[in-house]
């Protein structure tokens, strides 16, 4: 690693983060997708879902927050894309600096930009009635949790951002994504399901991942359930960074 | 800052090989260049002019062969090599949101020098983009694109400058541009090594001049030299006509003549030289 590396990553950040204040709308449709179908579920479909809890937007917030998530980290892909296809990557890759902090940029601003969006979703759960008695230590677990798989998702996106052909490919991935939690415990509970989408939806990993977030909210213990998720995120995390440091070593070699 | 090696030639190519696949662009290509001189790469598209250019600039790995650039082999020393270079790609590397001036300080800033923001208003007026200086790049005419491109490459005083097909794309005012600044570069010192398409480009700009054919440099000379390598021209009386750019150039041009200051004097004297100068170099 380059002696450069943290001060040419900070100023790669500075860079990139003042791509995302002078495009707010990449923040406001990262979180309005999640927020509408929050209102949707929340007012128009809740009242006859069955989730066994008093609050279905407390029940329902964890799962918004990983579409969030999804949502946001499809940005990555495409400002690092668009880096690539303008040619200032191959500037930056020609100067003589840290060359990895050039991927490390994109993916701290992934990261700040995600966890804007969040606050803001969970400020409009909170206009909604989400309600949660967590205390300090639940809260930094569920940020720890929700930052470990913005990162794993960010570096899947990096992937696609530095392999992709077309601006659309490099967005497109996420829709997956945000579709999977739907067959998850994040709506309504998977025991309703039939068998086969239940064993789906029972071990993929938003299912764990939104059990422990709200299981930290709900003040329940957490069981095995955060084991799980920490497991998924990490794996998540380190298969994607090593696939997508592979595909950026082809890239700059 | 750079630990230029001041003896021996600031770029020396021997033997270099690279494929893509079954396709093999560069096929052993062998020059130098001398410091402190324009050196053109003359090739129509898919020549390997840019794999040449990508090689030399530390982005792509040859297959074969040697390349030093200001005494640093490139494969081996590619941060010292990378020290010693700037490379003004084929589209202009410049980020459109940022301003014209946030981008000088932001390179200025990646190559570690005090002081970015005096670095870069200095650059803005060098090139005459103080007034767009705190516009997005992204409202930039292709000229001006252009000279933020080449002045961000020219932070940190790099001794060896590449400029792939500077000027593709460009109309025929922002070419002349690129070509003043691209001849002030070589009064300063800077070497420089540029691929073009355009004959009169290399005519108009080079001290020597490589033809690449097919992954292969076929001739390498002076354009005197170049010019002997074919029969004494035959002479004839031709009826001299302006060319469609004189024409162009002279009505544009015409109505501002002033100095570097304002914007488009440069434009206007420019076009008055190369008017002068094309109609008097024909055959």
């Amino acid at each position: 690693m380059s002696k450069h590396f943290f001060g040419d990553t900070t100023v790669l950040l500075g860079r990139s983060l003042r791509h995302i204040t002078r495009s707010v709308d990449t923040i406001i449709t990262t979180a309005i997708t999640p927020i509408a179908m929050m209102l949707l579920f929340v007012y128009v479909l809740g009242g006859a879902i069955k989730s066994g809890s008093d609050s279905y937007v407390t029940y329902l917030l964890p799962g918004i927050l990983l579409i969030t998530i999804a949502s946001g980290i499809a940005y990555t892909a495409f400002r690092l894309f668009l880096d690539m296809k303008g040619g200032i990557f191959e500037r930056f890759q020609s100067m003589p600096i840290a060359r990895s902090s050039v991927l490390w940029a994109h993916v701290l601003t992934s990261l700040v930009a995600n966890l804007i969006s969040l606050v803001v979703v969970v400020l409009v759960a909170l206009l909604m009635g989400f309600r949660s008695g967590a205390g300090v230590l639940a809260w930094l677990a569920v940020a720890g949790i929700l930052i470990l798989f913005t990162l794993a998702l960010t570096w899947l996106a990096v992937i696609t951002g530095l392999t992709a052909k077309t601006v659309d490919g490099a967005s497109a991935f996420s829709y997956p994504l945000i579709f999977l939690p739907f067959i998850s415990s994040a709506f309504v509970p998977t025991d309703t399901m039939p068998g086969p989408v239940r064993a789906f939806a029972d071990n993929q990993p938003v299912t764990s991942i939104v059990n422990a977030i709200r299981a930290l909210f709900t003040q329940q213990p957490v069981g095995t359930d955060i084991w799980i998720a920490l497991g998924w995120c990490v794996a998540i995390l380190i298969v994607a960074y090593a696939f997508a440091m592979n595909a950026y070593r082809r890239k700059i070699s | 800052m750079t630990t230029s090696q001041v003896q021996g030639p600031a770029i020396q190519v021997q033997g270099l090989e690279k494929s893509y696949k079954e396709l093999q662009v560069l096929r052993g290509v062998d020059f130098e260049v001398a410091r402190g001189s324009i050196f053109a790469l003359l090739g129509s598209n898919g020549a390997g002019k840019t794999t040449a250019v990508k090689i030399l600039s530390t982005l792509l790995k040859a297959d074969a062969g040697t390349a030093r650039v200001d005494g640093f082999d490139v494969a081996t020393q590619a941060s010292n090599v990378r020290e010693s270079i700037s490379l003004t790609g084929q589209f202009a590397a410049v980020d459109e949101i940022l301003t014209g001036r946030e981008n000088l300080v932001l390179v200025a800033r990646l190559r570690h020098l005090k002081n970015p923001g005096k670095i870069a208003d200095d650059l803005l007026e060098r090139f005459s983009l103080t007034e767009a200086g705190a516009r997005k790049a992204a409202t930039y005419s292709g000229g001006m694109r252009r000279r933020l491109d080449i002045a961000m490459s020219l932070i940190g005083n790099p001794p060896i400058i590449f400029l792939d097909e500077p000027t593709t794309g460009l109309d025929p005012q922002a070419r002349i541009e690129v070509w003043q600044t691209v001849k002030e570069l070589a009064e300063h010192g800077t070497t420089v090594l540029l691929t073009t398409q355009y004959l009169d480009e290399a005519e108009q700009l080079a001290d020597r001049i490589a033809i690449l054919h097919e992954g292969r440099i076929i001739v390498n000379g002076t354009l005197a030299e170049l010019k002997q390598l074919l029969p004494p021209a035959k002479v004839e009386y031709v009826e001299k006509q302006p060319t469609l750019e004189d024409v162009f150039l002279t009505l544009v041009g015409a109505d501002s003549k002033n100095g570097k200051d304002s914007k488009d004097g440069k434009r206007g004297d420019q076009a008055a030289t190369t008017a002068a100068s094309a109609s008097t170099s024909d055959k």
